[in-house]
């Protein structure tokens, strides 16, 4: 082989190596995209059914209840407008709390139950979590429209 | 006095950094040798300054003196002294300024262990990394004075964040941030060699050994991070594709790149231009890390506080940082062209491969970690991306790297024959396939992924065998003992290194495969199976520590019926953060971890028990302590001294003139 067939070989090759990898990047950053919703969001029925979301906003107070075998637990999430009811089996962030911002990411049910796979929460006292913030926001601002 | 006193200090090391960062780069281009040797003092008494300045935080902080207002902010009369301490980096002012500490580290040790660099190319490194330390030293006065008083002063502290509170605290900040700011040292040389022209053997092995003990740190600093959030989070995992952690992970895996780029440049002078980016892409991620984690754009344990004018600063750092260095690559990239050329089958062709590899790995984790933030920035929504992602991309990505990695050692450089490489390692191949899906089979988890992560591991363990076996033969007549002793320190360097990762692939593949966990509703005197073990709840009592009060469960672990650890994990409320913390209890063992956590008490006074089973979760940081010692073993070889030895004369002949 000349060594100019030979570079360019190798360059194919490096290209080749490259253009593989990015597909599959790209292909598998598709599938594994979260969206966030808003719990108004999903009461208006925009989140989508069978895929895996999260959900941001206030732990309604009141709402936390255990079931009888004591890990699983029930509350529901609140941007202050509408409220998603949670099931969570598992360990609980230290800092959830009722009245408190948390995060949750799991699929929705046929029931309207949202299912989480996972919970988050602050993890410092004078901190909310941005996505739970935000839902907050949304639900405020859309509040003040309405009342003008 | 003390707070005014670091604060005046700090200016100083500021006026300090840009006369280092200045004056010796009008030096260098006038070749005056009077104004390029400034920079060797200015950088020694600017390190001077911001140690005196770090100091008197540390003092203010010790003497919890409340009117400072970081220390009322992030530290409590009754926390104990270790962590009043390490609370001076526990935040975000604090913390730029150990950032700064350790830039200004950095360039002492270059103008101590570089001496024998001609002036005027040191007087260009000097210079690049005094206006990246003046950047960071503005940023730091003008944004976020660590000295801010309060007036009047706070009666108390509201204390440091309880998941601070812990050892892991004193060694995992300090670490990573040696390595993050290590690649300035790196970046620095690269400049300096785009400013000069010259970019030779000799510049590669300038840059090897800072290249290496910075990613050192780094590696180490990631590590103890890991190891940190397995047993404080309370989650059994120990990665969790957080974007902080991302931000540490992307300037590791292009600092790998940079170090094997460099081995090729400096043997066979290729890879020139190749290698200067990757200098200037490790650094620059290393701003990107900092600009993520302290911009508060993340929502992390390591986002202390949002404030968009940082972020603002970070960002347009970043952006000089990166704008500048890429239009002085694009500028003088073209007179580096050349080195050696080489063949499909080389040991260059395979070095190579790592280095698209490792980048497009890197790129992968780039998007998933800034894609969601664009989409945000946009407001186009708020989207995240999970564990998935990154797992499914890393298993393909990374699997040809670690296969190449041991075929590498084979290939000779320039150009050998495909067949006769091919004979050496296709025996080890098979080998590997067999015994890793025979391992699966034998550990009773038959997936494609154990029987990949054992073949891989078995491939990396057979392939060092067999490198240290051909380096033994390829000297023959001495005995055993001095060709291993004759064997060079970067050698094994690259051999132990090379050893982590396959430790590293057991401990991740094993743990990956069999853990397993259950939470349980336990009262005093019930048992719960796992794995094997049964845990045995003996109650809960009162353990109150100097600063928090604590409920300590104790749980007996036994197996086959007899007993070997008492665990007793925590809960924990910080009173004066009002804050709840949850404190595993590990039994570490060679072969597995038995981790239990302590959840909430039930109205019926049961407590909420989470019990795990972490096998070989040890070899990951095993793995890692390797990497990290073959990093040591490769940075300390002879032959960096032995040329400083050499040119020393030349440097002194030079200073006389």
């Amino acid at each position: 082989m000349k060594p100019r067939s030979k570079r360019l070989m190798l360059l194919g090759g490096a290209v080749a190596l490259l253009i593989g990898a990015v597909a599959l990047v790209l292909t598998a950053f598709q599938e594994n995209l979260v969206f966030f919703h808003t719990p108004t969001e999903v009461a208006e029925g925009k989140a989508p059914s069978g895929r895996t979301f999260r959900i941001g906003g206030l732990v309604e107070p009141g709402s936390i209840k255990r079931a009888a075998d004591g890990l699983t637990v029930q509350f529901a999430i609140t941007d202050t407008a509408k409220v998603i009811p949670v099931t969570y089996k598992g360990s609980l962030p230290d800092l959830f709390s009722e009245g408190k911002g948390a995060v949750v990411q799991g699929k929705m049910g046929p029931d309207g139950q949202f299912t989480a796979s996972e919970v988050l929460a602050k993890h410092d006292e004078n901190y909310m979590p941005p996505e739970a913030q935000h839902a907050v926001d949304q639900a405020q601002k859309t509040a003040k429209t309405v009342k003008q | 006095m003390i707070p005014e006193l670091g604060h005046f200090s700090l200016i100083l090391a500021l006026i300090l950094a840009f006369v280092q960062g200045v004056v010796p780069l009008v030096g260098a281009s006038r070749n005056r040798l009077a104004l390029m040797s400034v920079g060797r003092t200015a950088a020694q008494g600017q390190f001077l300054f911001i140690a005196f300045s770090f100091g008197c935080l540390t003092w203010s902080f010790i003497n919890s003196d409340f009117s400072l207002q970081l220390a009322a902010s992030n530290s409590h009369s009754a926390t104990p002294l270790i962590y009043r301490i390490t609370g001076v980096w526990g935040n975000h002012e604090g913390s730029l300024l150990l950032w700064s500490m350790s830039l200004a580290l950095w360039t002492v040790a270059v103008t101590v262990f570089s001496r024998n660099l001609p002036e005027i190319f040191m007087a260009r490194v000097l210079g690049v990394l005094g206006l990246v330390s003046s950047g960071f030293l503005l940023f730091l006065l003008v944004t976020s004075n660590p000295f801010d008083r309060i007036l009047p002063g706070a009666p108390e502290g509201r204390d440091l964040n309880p998941l601070l509170q812990d050892p892991g605290m004193i060694i995992h900040p300090p670490l990573l941030y040696m390595g993050y700011v290590g690649f300035s040292v790196a970046f620095a040389f690269a400049i300096a060699a785009l400013l000069s022209g010259r970019m030779d053997a000799a510049w590669a092995r300038w840059s090897r050994p800072w290249t290496t003990v910075a990613w050192v740190f780094l590696t180490a600093g990631i590590a103890i991070g890991s190891g940190w959030a397995y047993y404080e989070l309370g989650w059994g995992g120990w990665w969790f594709w957080d974007p902080v952690e991302n931000a540490s992970f992307m300037p590791w895996l292009l600092g790998t790149a940079l170090m094997h780029s460099l081995a090729v440049t400096e043997k066979r002078g290729a890879f020139r231009s190749w290698t200067v980016l990757l200098a200037i892409g490790a650094f620059s991620l290393s701003l990107m890390g900092t600009f993520l984690v302290r911009s508060g754009v993340l929502t992390s344990v390591h986002a202390f506080a949002t404030d968009p004018a940082r972020g603002l600063f970070v960002l347009a750092l970043l952006v000089v940082v990166i704008g500048v260095s890429l239009t002085l690559f694009a500028w003088r990239a073209p007179t580096l062209a050349g080195g050696g050329s080489f063949g499909l089958v080389s040991r260059e062709a395979s070095l190579l491969g790592n280095n698209v590899l490792l980048s497009v790995a890197c790129g992968s984790v780039l998007l998933g970690t800034l894609y969601p933030l664009f989409i945000d920035a946009l407001n186009l929504g708020k989207i995240s991306v999970g564990p998935p992602y990154f797992e499914t991309v890393f298993v393909p990505l990374m699997t040809p790297v670690i296969v190449l990695m041991m075929i590498g050692p084979f290939v000779r450089w320039k150009g050998d024959d495909g067949n006769r490489v091919l004979r050496k390692v296709v025996p080890g191949l098979v080998a590997s396939v067999v015994l890793g899906i025979g391992g699966a089979f034998a550990i009773g988890h038959v997936t494609w992924r154990t029987a990949l992560g054992l073949s891989l591991a078995a491939w990396v363990l057979i392939g060092s065998v067999q490198i240290l076996w051909q380096r033994l033969a390829d000297r023959q007549g001495a005995g055993t003992g001095s060709r291993l002793r004759g064997i060079p320190a970067a050698w094994w360097g690259m051999w132990f290194a090379h050893l982590g990762i396959g430790v590293f692939i057991i401990g991740v593949a094993l743990v990956g495969s069999l853990n397993s966990q259950i939470q349980v509703k336990m009262l005093s005197g019930d048992t719960a199976q796992l794995a094997g073990y049964t845990f045995t709840f003996r109650g809960v009592a009162d353990a109150p520590g100097p600063n928090y009060a604590a409920a300590r469960a104790t749980i007996d672990v036994s197996r086959g019926g007899v007993k070997f650890a008492t665990l007793t994990p925590e809960k924990r409320f910080y009173e004066a953060q009002g804050m709840p913390m949850t404190e595993a209890s590990i039994d570490i063992g060679p072969l597995r971890d038995v981790y239990v956590n302590l959840g909430d008490q039930l109205e019926d006074g049961a407590w909420v028990v989470g019990l795990f089973y972490r096998p070989f979760i040890s070899w990951i940081w095993v793995g890692c302590t390797l990497m990290a010692l073959g990093g040591i073993f490769a940075a300390a070889d002879r032959r960096y001294r032995r040329l400083a030895e050499r040119e020393a004369p030349a440097g002194a002949a030079r200073q006389a003139a």
